[in-house]
């Protein structure tokens, strides 16, 4: 499990302040680049770009690795917490959904049991 | 897990719990105060069905529930969310056991859709639910999380990292 840290946390929306950092992870979430692509793809240096990209990678929500002389980027670790955030979301909504239910079937018991003569508003 | 029989007056809210259990399944469980064959009918008759399906927290109205509960019978809700367009989701009964076991199809995503199976196991007066969503293959169900969260718009990344936040304090 990857450890939360604040200071992480606050590195995240930094980097996803800059709409060119949200292009980038939008590119990355359909494939992996080089900077160099990721360069010409947003018109800019690619002085310009290793900087987007060390923002993103400081944040983790993005990786790199250097084969050869390409340096290729990815959807780094924040990846997997945005999973858990969306099956923590999953999970509240079940649990707000298993509430009511558990409201009906109160009901259902009691108006089988016969306690109470009718079926309250 | 364990579930003691407890007769206290006031007794503690169940947990609800929700896991990618593999690259393919989404689980979620919850004990429910009551026998399996009432929850069974909570969750197959459309008059019940209706006052629980669609928490209030969601904001969400249901526009119609048409449910032909049993084997090859066909469902379709349809909500409406504030302003926006109303939203369909269908399928069909896959296999109707009372009281302990219900699978239906989700088919409104088209072929990648889910198969969803409901086991209902009653301890002690309790009924253990188990939801079990299965995905044809792993990028499906990456695909249904991708754009339950990102939609390509990044505001609602900002909400996966404010969801992060809470679970934080």
């Amino acid at each position: 499990m990857v450890q939360y840290k604040p200071a992480r946390l606050d590195a995240s929306f930094a980097a996803l302040s800059d709409a060119t950092r949200r292009g980038v992870l939008e590119q990355l979430g359909r494939e992996n680049a080089s900077i160099t692509a990721l360069a010409e793809r947003f018109h800019m240096t690619l002085t310009g770009m290793k900087k987007h990209v060390g923002v993103l990678e400081q944040a983790g929500l993005v990786t790199t690795e250097k084969v050869g002389r390409v340096r290729t980027c990815r959807l780094g670790p924040r990846r997997l917490e945005g999973e858990t955030a969306w099956i923590e979301r999953y999970r509240r909504l079940w649990d707000a959904r298993f509430d009511e239910l558990e409201k009906v079937v109160d009901k259902l018991k009691r108006k089988e049991r016969g306690n109470g003569d009718q079926d309250r508003k | 897990m364990e579930t003691r029989t407890a007769s206290e007056p006031t007794p503690m809210k169940n947990r609800t719990t929700s896991e990618r259990k593999s690259a393919r399944e989404l689980v979620v469980t919850r004990t429910i105060n009551g026998p399996a064959r009432i929850v069974f009918e909570a969750w197959t008759k459309p008059e019940l069905f209706k006052q629980w399906w669609v928490p209030k927290s969601l904001g969400l109205t249901l526009l119609s529930c048409d449910m032909d509960v049993r084997p090859g019978g066909k469902y379709k809700l349809v909500f409406k969310h504030g302003a926006s367009e109303p939203m369909a989701f269908y399928g069909r009964y896959r296999e109707v056991t009372p009281p302990s076991r219900l699978v239906w199809t989700n088919e409104e995503g088209g072929e990648d859709g889910s198969v969803t199976t409901v086991t209902f196991e009653e301890q002690g007066g309790k009924t253990l639910v188990v939801l079990h969503d299965l995905y044809p293959s792993k990028e499906a169900l990456d695909a249904a999380i991708a754009s339950g969260s990102t939609s390509g718009d990044m505001n609602e990344t900002f909400e996966q990292l404010e969801a992060l936040v809470v679970t934080l304090k």
